[in-house]
């Protein structure tokens, strides 16, 4: 079954197409072919055996990505037993990658998708170092059909919340993160002299040094949650120091230091409808995305609630109200995290040759008038259906059908 | 004629607001009279029971009359008039229409491509009570001592200091219902506030308002409790709810045998059943935190069996289960547009649910329950209207305007006096850059009461809290 779905072809024609990697094409074709691209353009030869869909007057995107939440990682968030996201009892849990607690028949996944997010960020949280986080389509039977990158990142909390683990200080957190690194580096210099317990006690265990060492060796970003400016230094102060490949998530005073992070190439995920001052950053504004993006940051949008990840189109539409072109809200929930993830090869863009996530749109993705008319994943068109879809069927008119 | 209807109208609110809970609110005789009789007379006749309670000193502030012109003027009342100009004065909408001419000494507005609609409300929001920068300092909601502290007002915990209440002001919002939070069964009185900067929360009550009486169903207060004496279950949130009114009834009978006669020593006041014995008058409104449908058939229940009617159940992401019941009932629903799944009982939230609601005649409103979604209660509308319509449901854009506007009026008890823009109301009004159900709209402009509190594109009018001076950066700062 999936190999028959897989080698179908799909041309979906007559739609103003969005590649994002190039200007949008009025009456264009995207075809797809195994589950991938296979051409984009106004003067694509459709095969005699593709399945059409007409999207004429429709809008063609890529499907978007939500770089950010918990996605199969979380099903009720009062109930302890359907979190997976957090491990407990370590502060520097570097070894733990959350792709084995993800849960593929989530009822999250397909009230997310049918609202044209396909591919989301599973991170996890509540540590100085949390773990490594995993990017993962929004369909498939089993974990390893959605995986698209696994580890994508490691996780460090420089926020308010990492110094808990700390010493209660943000000084704590540089000098606990630096042992830890300098930790690690000296755990591979003497990796024999560690295991024949002829070393001082190092700051974490072996399998958490070990997983760190693709951080320092720049492989394997680092996502450092940070708000606060001088947070935000200092997540850029380590970056130089070790040489990481550094994301700031959060940043939520990232306009006022946007300049030293551009010079900086540092990419940031930020959430445009995040304006509530706490002492963690007071500055905290609407007008980040957009700063931030002017100053020549790449940014990727998030929508950090995880049952309601279909609000990334919302949030990007008050990127725009707030200072980002609509070009680069669009860029910065497709093109733009897949580079930040490290998945551009494959995702983010209308390409022959990428993974074929498209989404066809009624109008603008980020109108609410817009409806979501076919999403493919994967090459697969998903259907539009979700536990939230069976229970307004059930009760569209009552009493209800049982 | 109208405005004078109006104006007694109000000073008979504002005097029932005053009385103490021991008596009934609602006093017959209307009258600047009764505002007299507030007044203490000799210190030595009087005793707590006949003094103010916690008085409104709200007053309009004085401003120029006002011409927005040449707008889409949104009226909550069925019409969008395309064109259309509205004529603001002291406080009060004068005039709405096509050919509304302007007094020599208004401010007139342009409003080429512009929107005008009510001035939002918000039926359950916590500025104030958890104040940002959030910190437990501020941590001022949840009275959670015990499962029934009726006894408390939200509006002694109030702090007009916010920062988050600038924030919702540019979203457009003119009046709130700041209520208790949800751990206990009956959280206490909430508060029905003008939106505007003020110094203390008395400047900000709105006159004459019902006050809300906040309770909760399900899990809170059996998270809360289930530890600590309890209640545990929901059979033991029905048995507390139950336990509490039957007291009120008691003590509303001594009261009113008291009141009619004034014979022998008052009895002694209790200040947890003054305020349920204004629920069982009808004077004070429950506004009942309850998600799933069958919970909300047994608070009908209650009601039915104490002899009060629920005004509107909050947070009601089961709703659509039992839209017929609340229609019959004549209860409302405040929900959310999509929030689901952050706890148990909210694991069946659909996008349909207030379309499914409008659909059955139910009395909704689009509550935010949150200092980010008060900022954006237009969209949150809009995408309940979308999703209904997509669904097949024909809600229009002046049901899905009143979802934010008069039906959150009428929760609160104020739906003759705001919530439309038509001749003789108050003068909350918000212009908007674009048509407020599209994401990149934005509130231009927002008139409460006649006063212009918030103007996106001058600084003179973008108010900022005593929290925000020399620690937050102003609005532009970064430009």
């Amino acid at each position: 079954m999936i190999a028959f779905l897989l080698a179908q072809t799909i041309a979906i024609t007559g739609g103003t197409v969005y590649p994002v990697s190039g200007p949008k094409l009025e009456h264009a074709t995207v075809l797809i072919q195994g589950g991938k691209i296979t051409a984009v353009g106004t003067s694509v030869t459709i095969p005699a055996d593709a399945t059409r869909i007409d999207a004429t007057g429709k809008w063609v995107t890529p499907g978007l990505i939500d770089g950010a939440g918990q996605m199969g990682l979380v099903e009720i968030g009062a109930v302890p037993g359907t979190r997976e996201a957090s491990y407990q009892g370590e502060a520097i849990a570097a070894a733990f990658n959350v792709g084995e607690g993800i849960n593929p028949a989530s009822t999250l996944i397909p009230v997310t998708r049918i609202q044209g997010v396909t591919t989301a960020l599973a991170a996890p949280g509540g540590h100085l170092v949390s773990g490594q986080a995993v990017l993962i389509d929004l369909d498939g039977a089993t974990i390893e059909q959605m995986i698209v990158k696994s580890p994508v990142a490691m996780l460090a909390d420089l926020s308010e919340n990492g110094k808990d683990e700390a010493g209660n200080s943000r000084a704590g957190v540089g000098l606990k993160l630096r042992q830890l690194f300098r930790d690690a580096l000296e755990y591979e210099r003497r990796k024999t002299d560690f295991s024949r317990a002829q070393m001082q006690p190092l700051s974490a265990s072996a399998a958490n040094l070990e997983a760190l060492l693709p951080v320092l060796h720049g492989q394997l970003p680092l996502i450092a949650i940070a708000n606060r400016t001088s947070d935000i230094r200092t997540a850029l102060r380590l970056a130089r120091e070790f040489k990481l490949k550094l994301i700031i998530a959060g940043a939520q005073e990232g306009w006022a230091v946007a300049a030293e992070i551009a010079a900086a190439g540092v990419p940031v995920l930020v959430e445009p409808l995040d304006n509530i001052p706490s002492f963690d950053a007071l500055g905290v504004r609407y007008e980040n995305a957009g700063v931030l993006a002017k100053a020549g940051v790449k940014v990727g949008l998030l929508e950090t609630d995880t049952h309601n990840a279909r609000n990334l189109r919302q949030q990007a539409g008050n990127a725009v109200s707030y200072g980002m072109s609509w070009d680069q809200a669009l860029r910065a929930v497709t093109l733009s995290p897949a580079e930040i993830f490290g998945v551009a090869d494959r995702y983010g863009s209308l390409e022959a040759g990428k993974v074929a996530d498209v989404v066809v749109w009624s109008g603008d993705p980020f109108e609410f008038t817009t409806t979501v008319e076919h999403v493919f994943i994967r090459g697969r068109e998903v259907p539009l259906r979700s536990r939230q879809t069976e229970l307004f069927e059930r009760y569209k008119t009552l009493p209800p059908k049982y | 004629m109208r405005t004078t209807t109006f104006s007694l109208l109000l000073a008979s609110l504002a005097a029932a607001c005053a009385s103490a809970g021991a008596r009934p609110a609602q006093q017959a005789a209307p009258a600047p009279a009764a505002a007299q009789a507030v007044a203490p007379k000799a210190a030595a006749e009087t005793t707590s029971v006949d003094r103010p309670q916690y008085p409104s000193t709200y007053r309009r502030h004085a401003n120029p009359p006002v011409l927005i012109r040449n707008a889409t003027i949104m009226t909550a009342t069925g019409q969008e008039i395309a064109g259309g100009s509205i004529l603001l004065r002291d406080g009060r909408i004068v005039a709405v229409g096509t050919s509304v001419q302007a007094p020599a000494d208004a401010v007139v507005v342009d409003g080429t491509g512009k929107y005008v609609t009510p001035g939002l409300i918000d039926a359950h929001s916590h500025l104030g009570v958890y104040a940002a920068p959030g910190t437990d300092a501020e941590s001022d909601g949840n009275e959670a001592t015990r499962p029934v502290t009726a006894e408390v007002w939200a509006e002694h915990s109030f702090w007009p200091q916010d920062p988050q209440i600038p924030l919702a002001i540019a979203g457009g919002i003119t009046t709130i219902q700041a209520l208790p939070g949800s751990a206990n069964l009956i959280g206490g009185r909430s508060a029905i506030l003008k939106l505007i900067p003020a110094r203390t929360v008395q400047e900000m009550k709105f006159p004459g308002a019902h006050y809300g009486m906040k309770m909760a169903c399900g899990e809170n207060p059996k998270r809360v409790y289930g530890n600590r004496g309890g209640p545990q279950t929901r059979m033991g949130n029905m048995a507390g709810y139950r336990a509490a009114y039957i007291g009120a009834e008691e003590y509303r009978r001594r009261w009113d045998k008291w009141n009619a006669n004034h014979t022998g020593d008052p009895p002694s006041r209790d200040l947890k059943n003054e305020s349920l014995a204004e629920v069982l008058r009808g004077n004070i409104f429950v506004q009942n935190h309850c998600y799933r449908a069958d919970e909300m058939a047994q608070m009908l229940d209650l009601g039915r069996e104490f002899g009060f009617k629920i005004r509107a159940f909050h947070h009601g992401v089961e709703a659509y289960k039992i839209a017929d019941l609340l229609a019959a009932a004549g209860t409302g629903a405040a929900v959310w547009a999509d929030w689901w799944g952050f706890k148990e009982e909210a694991m069946d939230g659909i996008p349909e649910n207030a379309a499914l609601l409008q659909q059955a005649g139910v009395r909704l409103n689009i509550h935010s329950d949150s200092p980010s979604g008060i900022q954006r209660l237009n969209q949150e509308a809009a995408k309940a209207m979308y999703a209904g319509i997509r669904g097949g449901i024909p809600v229009t854009r002046d049901q899905a305007l009143r979802w934010i506007t008069f039906n959150p009026a009428w929760a609160l008890g104020l739906d003759s006096i705001i919530g439309t823009l038509e001749p003789g109301k108050m003068a909350d009004v918000v212009v908007w850059s674009a048509d407020p159900f599209s994401v990149y709209a934005k509130a231009l402009q927002v008139y409460n009461d006649g006063w212009l509190v918030y103007d996106r594109n001058d600084p003179t009018h973008q108010p900022r809290t005593d929290f925000e001076l020399g620690q937050v950066p102003a609005p532009g700062s970064d430009r």
